[in-house]
């Protein structure tokens, strides 16, 4: 096999053991960049796979990181695939970013992603959609689309995402690869180009459990330049793996599985369960009741948060700017504020700065916010609930497999009900992962979501590790 | 809920964002379609539930009054779009 098909856990031991070199991954990875990425195109640019700065001694030493274009990497184009930020190149290190040097990683390059991370497909990049690999007419879901797609195209041994409604989880459902949201306040967001603040979370994308822990410790733990970051001890993660699940509590949500779920998303859960059950693990019927108002809660919130977030993009200090000398009703600098933001937004964001303004409004703002975030409450209540008797919740990430290309894109709303497995982990803060567990007649992988009580990663990568130690789902390649 | 071209064009006016008449009508239609959808939260009585902003159970976060190393200012304006000096140059603000 070569090189970047390999796992980090794999790639590491043959470094330490010199049977394999850096140059020759490098190699590697170069190779099959130029032999697939015309038709995936999982990255918002090409990588230059120049030799990287002498790396640290540490966890990941040598390893390449692929990064998602809406985090910041001091002195590189971050553009968050917008034609609002075009030519952006960042003054500074995200601080994911310079835990993953201090841990001897290097970047690899940048994954294309939804515009500013707005969407489910990866259609609303400002570049060009990435495709599924497993089938080039269907789209790898989004946001973090390009990051699933390097990793299960081996065109990266690993990348980060970032999650605001299930735009890991999804992806990584879509392209049977492992993706985690951690906990709120888990992973620092500095650098992180905000979407929704209060939802928002960087996390790991990767071709199996392990490698996900290892990742997600090297980025996790508290940063005093995030104030929402959380001074909980980072555990060794990997030390979760290989620890048995007899006696594990898992909750099945009664209001999950719902009209709209593929019969295959069912069998393939069914058939989870059924494996898990005969290694000991205890199922239980649980109710989330307030999970049918879970979407309208997120694009309240979400998009309120995302307006407000989005004023920065006004051409005064970075990005596109639009003079507008044809506009009379407004000041020479307003007009520049309208024709920049006009002109640079794209059709999703542009949706969601009239939604999230909208709900903001004076006369609208307790209608819909207000009464957003109270649903929010009952929604992290629910969860409350249920994790006093369970130890995680079991539910497939996706109530479908990957969607055609173009599919949604006319339907904004049928979009965003495709986010609804994955949206309820955010509005609660909670960690969940999607790791594949199983496959559609015509060869789409499938994923199951498991969700934790907050700050408990490792119970997660527990059962998903004795789940896919069990399966063949995580070895299979996509034909490319 | 109906939402009528000159409320578009006013919360547009609020986010700053330039429209063009076709956008204005085509997300007309598609903001009533998601209103309509999200009005389901009404049914709910949410009289005696505290609202949740974020999901931490921290209310303020400090740290030492002390100095940091800020952005270099040549660093953050090599990127402005316009610059006169040390400062970001706009278009006229008093007429």
């Amino acid at each position: 096999m070569s090189l970047n098909a390999l796992t980090a856990t794999a790639l590491l031991e043959r470094l330490r053991v010199q049977k394999a070199t850096p140059e020759a991954l490098r190699a590697d990875l170069k190779k099959r960049f130029a032999g697939v990425e015309q038709r995936v195109r999982a990255f918002a640019r090409p990588p230059d796979f120049k030799a990287p700065p002498a790396s640290a001694d540490g966890p990941l030493k040598d390893i390449p990181v692929v990064i998602k274009d809406n985090i910041c990497s001091n002195g590189e184009a971050t553009e968050c695939c917008s034609k609002i930020l075009a030519g952006f190149v960042a003054p500074y290190d995200a601080t994911v970013v310079t835990k993953l040097k201090e841990a001897g990683a290097f970047i690899q390059g940048k994954a294309n992603m939804d515009e500013f991370a707005f969407g489910s497909s990866c259609e609303t990049s400002c570049f060009y959609p990435t495709r599924n690999p497993w089938d080039l007419k269907r789209v790898p879901g989004g946001s973090s689309g390009g990051s699933a797609a390097c990793v299960a195209a081996d065109e990266a041994v690993m990348a980060l995402g970032s999650d605001t409604g299930g735009s890991i989880r999804q992806p990584a459902a879509f392209c049977g690869v492992v993706g985690m949201k951690p906990t709120y306040g888990r992973v620092s967001r500095y650098g992180l180009i905000a979407f929704a603040s209060s939802l928002d979370q960087i996390g790991p994308l990767t071709k199996d459990v392990r490698d996900n822990a290892l990742l997600l410790r090297t980025i996790a733990g508290r940063d005093e330049r995030d104030a929402t970051s959380v001074n909980v001890p980072v555990p060794d993660y990997t030390k979760a793996l290989g620890r048995d699940v007899k006696g594990l509590r898992v909750g099945l949500p009664r209001e999950y599985f719902i009209e709209g779920m593929d019969p295959e998303v069912r069998a393939a859960l069914d058939g989870a369960v059924a494996l898990l059950k005969k290694h000991g693990v205890a199922f239980l019927e649980v109710s989330l009741p307030h999970t049918e108002y879970a979407v309208a809660t997120y694009y309240i919130v979400g998009t309120a948060e995302a307006s407000s977030n989005l004023e920065r993009y006004d051409g005064v200090q970075y990005g596109l700017r639009r003079l507008d000398p044809s506009n009379k009703e407004d000041a020479a600098l307003a007009a520049m504020y309208k024709k920049t933001r006009g002109e640079g937004f794209g059709p999703e964001a542009k949706r969601r700065i009239i939604l999230g303004t909208y709900v903001l409004s004076s006369g609208y703002y307790e209608a819909y916010y207000g009464r957003a975030l109270k649903v929010r409450t009952l929604i992290r209540r629910d969860f409350e609930e249920v994790f006093a008797e369970c130890d995680l919740i079991a539910t497939p990430t996706s109530p479908s497999a990957a969607f055609r290309l173009g599919e949604k894109t006319d339907d904004p709303l049928s979009m965003y009900l495709s986010d609804i497995y994955t949206i309820s982990a955010n509005l609660a803060g909670l960690p969940a992962l999607s790791v594949p567990c199983g496959m559609t007649k015509s060869g789409l992988p499938i994923g199951l979501q498991i969700l934790g009580r907050p700050f408990d990663e490792e119970g997660i990568y527990r059962l998903a590790h004795f789940y896919e130690q069990k399966t063949p789902w995580h070895t299979m390649k996509p034909k490319l | 809920m109906p939402i009528s071209k000159d409320e578009v064009r006013y919360i547009a006016h609020l986010g700053r964002l330039g429209l063009t008449p076709e956008e204005i009508e085509h997300f007309q239609g598609q903001l009533e379609g998601i209103l309509a959808y999200i009005d389901k939260l009404k049914s709910l009585d949410v009289k005696e539930v505290e609202p949740t902003a974020h999901v931490l159970d921290i209310s303020n976060v400090l740290r030492q009054d002390a100095p940091q190393p800020p952005l270099e200012t040549e660093k953050a304006l090599r990127i402005a779009p316009q610059r006169e000096g040390d400062f970001y140059k706009v278009p006229r603000v008093i007429e």
